[in-house]
């Protein structure tokens, strides 16, 4: 149960993360990655924002053997730079720079009463479900 | 350069990364949202399940909760139809379960920890999103 809690208490600050920093406004997004149009950098603060947070803390967190509610860290396993990894990033590059959704930003404005982020994680879904009856 | 926004940008960065610290330090999780809510699909427990249910519920919340109180302005698109959101929508999909992780995942949980593989997906993403765009902006004549 309080895995559970402490996972709805993380969303909610990321939801407000993503809106405070704009990164569920598309137009933004594509703002950011028009690097030879009016480019707006501002999207490298969030970026640079949650990297360096995150990194600070998760070495604090990792020098712990195991997290609060958890007996373990649950880290991937995989570490081999594949054909998966870089034709899956390529893929995913494309999707963000047409629709200037990623899928963060797209969850988090499914309450925002606009239809484009509702199509946008309802095909998302679907294009995870079908690549995993793929492979 | 008129919309940037670097202060607002950095606080919204550091709240993400709070997030991802909270998931990490309490569950022992990424908090990579592609990997979240496809790994919803064939949670193995209840628990497993319900936690990845909780944060997706959370993100919408936390979205929906600070767009009340401050809004934003985001300008309707007249280019965007919405065979070209399907379209987006199951590249993103196919996408990010192929290279297993999005912005979120490899950009900053991964690169946090210093994982090769995120550093990489994360600069692939990064330049294919930037060349999606310049051509897509030639193609519509944008």
């Amino acid at each position: 149960m309080l895995k559970i809690f402490s996972a709805l208490v993380a969303g909610i600050i990321f939801g407000m993360g993503l809106v405070l920093s704009q990164m569920v406004n598309p137009n933004k997004v594509i703002k950011f990655l028009d690097i030879t149009g009016q480019w707006d950098p501002s999207l490298m603060f969030v970026l640079g924002g949650a990297v360096l947070t995150t990194m600070i803390a998760y070495r604090f967190i990792f020098s712990r053997s195991k997290p609060v509610f958890d007996d373990d860290f649950h880290l991937p396993t995989l570490l081999q730079i594949d054909r998966q990894l870089l034709i899956g990033a390529v893929l995913f590059g494309v999707g963000w720079g047409v629709i200037g959704y990623c899928p963060g930003p797209a969850v988090a404005s499914l309450g925002f009463g606009v239809e484009e982020p509702l199509i946008v994680v309802i095909s998302m879904l679907a294009g995870m479900l079908f690549y995993r009856a793929m492979v | 350069m008129e919309n940037f926004t670097p202060y607002l940008s950095l606080a919204g960065g550091v709240l993400i990364g709070i997030s991802a610290s909270i998931l990490m330090y309490l569950n022992g999780r990424i908090a990579g949202i592609s990997g979240i809510v496809a790994g919803s699909f064939n949670a193995p427990s209840f628990e497993e399940k319900a936690w990845r249910l909780a944060f997706v519920v959370g993100l919408v919340l936390g979205g929906a909760i600070f767009m009340h109180f401050f809004p934003i302005t985001i300008t309707p698109r007249e280019n965007m139809s919405t065979a070209l959101l399907v379209l987006g929508g199951l590249v993103i999909g196919v996408g990010t379960a192929m290279g297993s992780g999005c912005t979120s995942g490899h950009g900053i949980c991964g690169i946090s920890r210093f994982s090769l593989r995120s550093l990489v997906a994360t600069a692939t993403f990064l330049l294919s999103g930037i060349i999606t765009v310049y051509v897509f902006k030639q193609m519509t004549g944008g």
